[in-house]
């Protein structure tokens, strides 16, 4: 039982979509449209008006030196913070006013494992499905954590856990409600090698299922490598949007160090 | 009803995370204990002196162990991040208040429960009554409303948890003077509608102080 | 710049409260009678319960500039809340002080349960907390928010505060309650009102000050901000 957006199909096989596309073929709206957003902590600009596509089915690999501006405009993604000023839409909703029933739809995977140590690993995805109004949760449950291979230590605090088995838990918990929208923060840095193979599967088949994500990295290769589509940022403004069939992999390093500095 | 049901959530979730560890209920019982016992040392009480000042030993004694358990009850969404893991959720900021506040409601309570009988004897004061326990209860949920909001402040700055009690104590004011004169009239032999004037002056307190909370929680836990 | 023309507003409000506080003076010590049974030290009194309720004003003010703040998100709100509490402790500060010095000659001890000297002293602890909790937020926004959270909350509880108090010292009167006690003559009163007048309008010339200065370091930080990122 994997819901998947009827739009995000018919996405998935279209050929990249250029400029040009979109003016010839107006019916591919974006999922998520980001228009001229800005945040400012105090008098610091983290992002300057960004104007940003993110279409259904899609991965978006967001690229960017430390301080870029990248986890800020993930967590606006997320629902997390809301911007000074500018729109985010997803689906023609202002994401800053339909946030709860958005929610629904987005999951999160960050450096922080959101779980709580106290508990089971049973009881922290119960907990969370509940929050969610999961359907069937004890078999969704179950599945997760078969999943993740953590299926044996479901009546285990979290406390007892190793980090790579923390890792997994966080990542059953981020799909656990199967979300439409996933937002990955830097997913892979420090990332247990066992726990790498298993995100890149589990990421693998969400992109078959037509989920559409946002990646941050640092990590070129591993941007291009899974990127259908490749943004930069820079000090909180986007240098470079292109599809990833536009971007010359053999030169793009240089090209990323000179629009980075 | 989704409503509801994930405010229950969030207290079963307090609990049975307290009843893995026990850390927070038992910090807070073994402190208020042993201040119990140092009000009693220190104020050198006996007699009709100790009775007198049992009301207010008591309630003070509360407000300081209440603190521990506040810091803590906070603390705990704090690590590992959870209260984004709650923020990231379809839940109404507002459930998220209520979840939390009548959770460390209900570990409060257990702890005065226990204090009760205990400060009964340390002072000799006719502690054990049913009306009493309503005074308890009615003075502690504006406390608790209140201290998850403050906890919930204080969790985030630089000083965390010992802030807490510096926002906290003057702002339980009212409550406190409210409890312990209720307290001491039901105590010396009066009715509950004797000290209706004290037990209304609760009753305001509790629901200004829950209000102004659950309005302003989403302010102070979202960014 | 705007900063640099001469600040006419303030000067007025500086040279407004001289003049009051001058006149309030004089006719303390000059206009008013002396009072039966305190004597000369009653005329304290001229000072202490303006302070108050100047203290109580300034309380006030931060109450309607955290709202407004959380309402708008417009740093101009969050710099008057700030500026009201810094000015306001100043006020409730020589409230207590004035009240204690005022108890000792009349009733022997310098510290009684008094309600409107309680209640400048609980102010004065919230007060306390409110810029304890401004110094421990490493987050200028979130400190904000957190602080106008405080203001609206601390603020809330004064009345409950006040009858509590009130009602605490009518069931235990004691000698010490004092004030109320205190027939008042027209020319006390009109001693008295003016003296608040004079009050209030340091408190404003204070406030307009302190709200300047806070301008002034915002302007300094955004200029710091423009010269770190064209360096860069």
């Amino acid at each position: 039982m994997t819901p998947s957006p009827v739009e995000a199909r018919s996405t998935v096989e279209a050929p990249s979509v250029t400029e040009e596309d979109r003016a010839s073929a107006p019916e591919v709206i974006p999922l998520i449209e980001v228009r001229d957003l800005c945040k400012s902590f105090g008098p610091r600009a983290a992002l300057s008006n960004v104007d940003l596509d993110i279409f259904a089915g899609q991965l978006l690999a967001l690229l960017g030196p430390n301080g870029a501006g990248k986890t800020t405009l993930l967590r606006i993604l997320a629902t997390l913070s809301k911007p000074t000023s500018g729109s985010i839409r997803y689906e023609g909703v202002d994401m800053t006013r339909e946030g709860t029933t958005l929610r629904r739809r987005i999951g999160l995977l960050s450096h922080q494992s959101l779980l709580y140590e106290d508990l089971t690993a049973h009881q922290n995805l119960a907990f969370y499905a509940i929050m969610y109004d999961l359907a069937e949760p004890e078999e969704r449950i179950s599945e997760m954590l078969r999943r993740v291979g953590l299926e044996d230590r479901r009546e285990d605090l979290v406390r007892t856990f190793s980090r790579g088995m923390q890792q997994r838990l966080a990542l059953a918990r981020a799909l656990l409600h199967r979300p439409s929208v996933l937002l990955l923060d830097e997913p892979y840095s420090g990332l247990d090698p066992r726990v790498t193979a298993m995100l890149s599967d589990l990421l693998a088949e969400l992109r078959e299922e037509g989920c559409t994500i946002v990646m941050t990295t640092h990590d070129l290769p591993q941007g291009l490598a899974l990127g259908r589509r490749i943004v930069v940022l820079r000090r909180g403004r986007i240098v470079y949007d292109a599809p990833r069939d536009q971007v010359d992999e053999r030169d793009f390093p240089r090209l990323y160090d000179e629009l980075t500095d | 009803m989704g409503f509801l049901r994930k405010v229950g959530a969030i207290i079963a979730k307090d609990i049975a995370a307290e009843l893995h560890t026990r850390e927070m209920v038992s910090a807070m019982l073994v402190f208020a204990a042993l201040a119990l016992l140092i009000f009693s040392f220190a104020l050198d009480l006996q007699g009709r002196a100790a009775r007198a000042a049992a009301p207010g030993v008591l309630w003070s004694t509360v407000s300081f162990a209440g603190v521990l358990g506040l810091s803590r009850s906070l603390a705990r969404e704090q690590l590992n991040g959870c209260i984004e893991g709650l923020l990231l959720a379809p839940v109404d900021r507002s459930a998220i208040f209520f979840g939390k506040a009548i959770g460390n409601l209900a570990f409060i309570v257990t702890v005065e429960l226990a204090l009760l009988p205990l400060a009964a004897v340390l002072f000799s004061a006719p502690l054990l009554k049913p009306a009493v326990l309503l005074v308890v209860a009615l003075g502690t949920i504006g406390y608790a409303g209140a201290g998850t909001l403050l906890a919930a402040i204080s969790v985030n700055t630089r000083a965390r948890e010992v802030l807490l009690p510096v926002l906290l104590l003057p702002v339980v004011v009212p409550a406190l003077i409210a409890a312990v004169r209720a307290t001491t009239g039901l105590m010396e032999g009066a009715s509950l509608t004797d000290v209706a004037g004290w037990v209304n002056l609760l009753v305001a307190y509790d629901l200004v102080m829950v209000a102004v909370s659950m309005l302003t929680f989403s302010y102070v836990v979202e960014e | 710049m705007r900063e640099a023309r001469r600040d006419v507003l303030g000067l007025a409000l500086a040279l407004a409260s001289a003049l009051l506080l001058l006149v309030a003076i004089g006719l303390v010590f000059g206009y008013a009678p002396r009072e039966l049974t305190m004597g000369e030290v009653q005329r304290i009194f001229y000072f202490h319960v303006p302070s108050a309720w100047v203290g109580f004003l300034g309380f006030f003010v931060t109450f309607v500039a955290g709202i407004l703040y959380l309402v708008r998100q417009e740093r101009r709100w969050d710099i008057l809340a700030m500026a009201s509490v810094e000015v306001g402790l100043t006020f409730i500060t020589m409230a207590v002080i004035t009240g204690a010095l005022w108890a000792r000659p009349v009733w022997g001890t310098y510290w009684t349960w008094e309600p409107r000297l309680t209640i400048s002293a609980v102010q004065l602890l919230l007060y306390v907390a409110y810029l304890m909790l401004r110094g421990a937020s490493d987050n200028p926004a979130a400190g904000a928010r957190f602080a106008a959270v405080y203001g609206i909350v601390a603020f809330v509880t004064v009345p409950l505060s006040w009858f509590a108090i009130r009602w605490w010292r009518t069931i235990h009167p004691d000698i010490l309650t004092g004030g109320e006690g205190m027939a008042m003559t027209p020319r006390m009163v009109q001693t008295l009102m003016f003296s608040l007048l004079a009050f209030t309008i340091f408190y404003l010339t204070l406030l307009r000050q302190r709200v300047r200065l806070e301008n002034a370091r915002d302007a300094l930080a955004r200029l710091r901000e423009l010269a770190d990122s064209r360096r860069r």
